[in-house]
């Protein structure tokens, strides 16, 4: 069997489409190389829609931490403590128990107990939670002068939020937003190590990566595939968040240098 | 009085249910996780510095290999680095120890899909008691932890060497003291305040990341709360229930946000006593507000 015809058999199996029995005997690295990054079609499945959805829950949860209603301010404050507070490899756990027994009580809900869904669900709540954290301090930060100028200008209520303070909170907690960008597309690997099963070893990069691990009693190849994988992933990851930086500070003169990714704070 | 659990009331029943041997085994594990910790924090922290020292080195090779540390760990996602050294340090220290105790054996230690080596040279041996295998595999989880949160130390303390002003250098330099000397007696010790904040974080995310240990094959809390939690029928057990884990897990996360909390308010009055004196500006506010109350 050429690589050619392996990718043809494997570059779609995680998604359940081509060969249906996973490589067992003679492993190649085309094939490893091959149904890794057939599984990392599902780490940037999580990781992009639970940012973008997240995104929004974010804006809306540190809007409401800086709320004079009590009863808008403190959920969002819980809200943010519980997902922060605690490991994400637990409530993912506790997200499947939860999902399993909401299933036996309303069958319909069975739906969240798939990874596709249900683990969507607890990384979006997750990254909104975190993000919420950021976009709460941008808004902090934000200059009193911008503000007052706002009012000056006579802009109030929905146009002064989404002409000054928004983008100004953006381009505040952009290098942190990044940061957090990145570590969310590495949790995307904790979903089938917990409770989520992966029916019919559709996989994600590092359920197939200790697939051929745990077949080979050999880590130095698939290991190495994956960290490959992901770091091109980082790399694109910042590279688009880089744009979207020029975009928000396309006004600022010198644009060059002005941004760099801050790698110090992790989640 | 636990000897039928049947006919037990609710309140009894379950003081009988959550003192079962095995719930005390569940316990246990609590200090399972505190012992790693306690283990893991200082050697990552010492690894952490070893790093920092490498990258800020004037060699560059060295510089090179501390920098790489810290980059390649930092840029793939820490749970396949937990599952790759698991493997990878156990068959390290076979393959050592094959090449050691048994230096005349034939056969090729990779044998298709398969590691092969010496039975004297196996760890823990075959032979070898129930405990040593558990306290291997802990050991190795400590390791891994250690590597691995090691460099996310050493990029914290590479940024704060970085941001000791240089002129303290300069006028420790000027004041004769050899570049040793100055390293050890005034960057090191301004630079925890520096370090700090970094540090705070990370004890977090290390806090966050011992339920990995489950993943490691430790039988820590998730291994026992998966296993107490799940439904149990009459006939195996004396204490018959449904699917409980959501339960179980639920106190997980209420022991992991407490135990968060609690680390939470301590680094920061820890930071406080840190910034005391120090020439940055949460020292001054402190100053400040200290005159103000004499005033």
């Amino acid at each position: 069997m050429s690589c050619w015809d392996t990718v043809q058999s494997y570059a779609f199996r995680s998604l359940g489409y081509g060969e249906r029995l996973l490589p067992s005997t003679d492993f190649t690295m085309c094939q490893q190389v091959t149904l890794i990054g057939s599984g990392l079609l599902w780490n940037i499945y999580f990781g992009a829609l639970s940012l973008v959805a997240g995104f929004f829950l974010a804006t809306a949860v540190a809007l409401a931490r800086t709320s004079h209603h009590v009863w808008l301010r403190k959920p969002a404050e819980w809200f943010v403590f519980v997902f922060r507070g605690s490991p994400l490899f637990i409530q993912f756990f506790f997200g499947y128990f939860l999902f399993l027994s909401l299933k036996g009580q309303f069958p319909g809900l069975g739906i969240l107990t798939s990874a596709w869904l249900g683990a969507l669900v607890v990384l979006f709540l997750n990254t909104a939670a975190y993000s919420a954290e950021i976009f709460h301090g941008a808004l902090q930060a934000i200059p009193r002068g911008d503000l007052e100028a706002a009012d000056a200008y006579g802009l109030s209520g929905w146009t002064k939020f989404r002409r000054i303070v928004w983008p100004t909170m953006l381009r505040l907690a952009w290098p942190a937003y990044t940061n957090e960008a990145i570590f969310l597309f590495h949790a995307t690997t904790l979903v089938f190590f917990t409770g989520f099963p992966a029916i019919q070893q559709k996989g994600d990069a590092l359920y197939y990566a200790s697939y051929f691990a745990d077949k080979t009693f050999n880590p130095f190849v698939p290991y190495p595939i994956l960290a490959g994988y992901f770091i091109l992933l980082t790399l694109s990851i910042v590279g688009l968040f880089y744009l979207g930086s020029r975009r928000l500070n396309r006004h600022l003169p010198s644009r060059s240098g002005r941004w760099r990714a801050k790698f110090q704070v992790i989640r | 009085m636990c000897s039928d659990p049947s006919t037990l009331n609710d309140l009894s029943w379950f003081v009988c249910y959550l003192t079962t041997g095995k719930h005390l085994s569940f316990y246990a594990s609590f200090g399972t996780v505190l012992l790693l910790l306690a283990v893991t924090a200082p050697v990552a922290l010492l690894l952490g510095f070893g790093g920092a020292m490498l990258a800020r080195s004037r060699v560059a090779p060295l510089s090179w290999a501390g920098q790489s540390y810290i980059s390649i760990v930092r840029g793939v996602p820490d749970i396949a680095f937990f599952l790759f050294f698991v493997i990878a340090l156990d068959q390290a220290f076979e393959y050592v120890r094959h090449r050691v105790l048994c230096p005349d054996w034939g056969q090729a230690v990779y044998q298709g899909n398969d590691f092969v080596v010496c039975p004297a040279a196996k760890l823990p041996l075959s032979s070898a008691p129930q405990w040593e295998h558990e306290v291997y595999g802990f050991l190795l989880a400590v390791i891994t932890f250690s590597l691995v949160f090691g460099a996310f130390a050493a990029n914290v303390l590479h940024g704060a060497m970085r941001a000791v002003p240089r002129a303290q250098i300069e006028t420790a330099e000027a004041y004769g003291m050899t570049q040793r000397q100055a390293f050890w007696r005034v960057l090191v010790p301004q630079m925890w305040v520096y370090a700090l904040p970094g540090l705070s974080n990370l004890w977090m995310v290390l806090i966050k990341a011992t339920p990995l240990l489950f993943l490691l094959g430790v039988e820590d809390i998730v291994y026992w709360a998966r296993d107490l939690g799940g439904s149990k029928t009459p006939q195996f057990t004396d204490y018959p229930h449904g699917d409980w884990r959501m339960w179980y897990f639920l106190f997980l996360l209420v022991f992991y946000l407490a135990f968060t909390k609690v680390s939470e308010v301590l680094l920061n009055r820890l930071m406080r006593r840190l910034t005391h004196g120090q020439a940055i500006a949460g020292g001054e506010a402190q100053r400040k507000s200290a005159l103000e109350g004499a005033a």
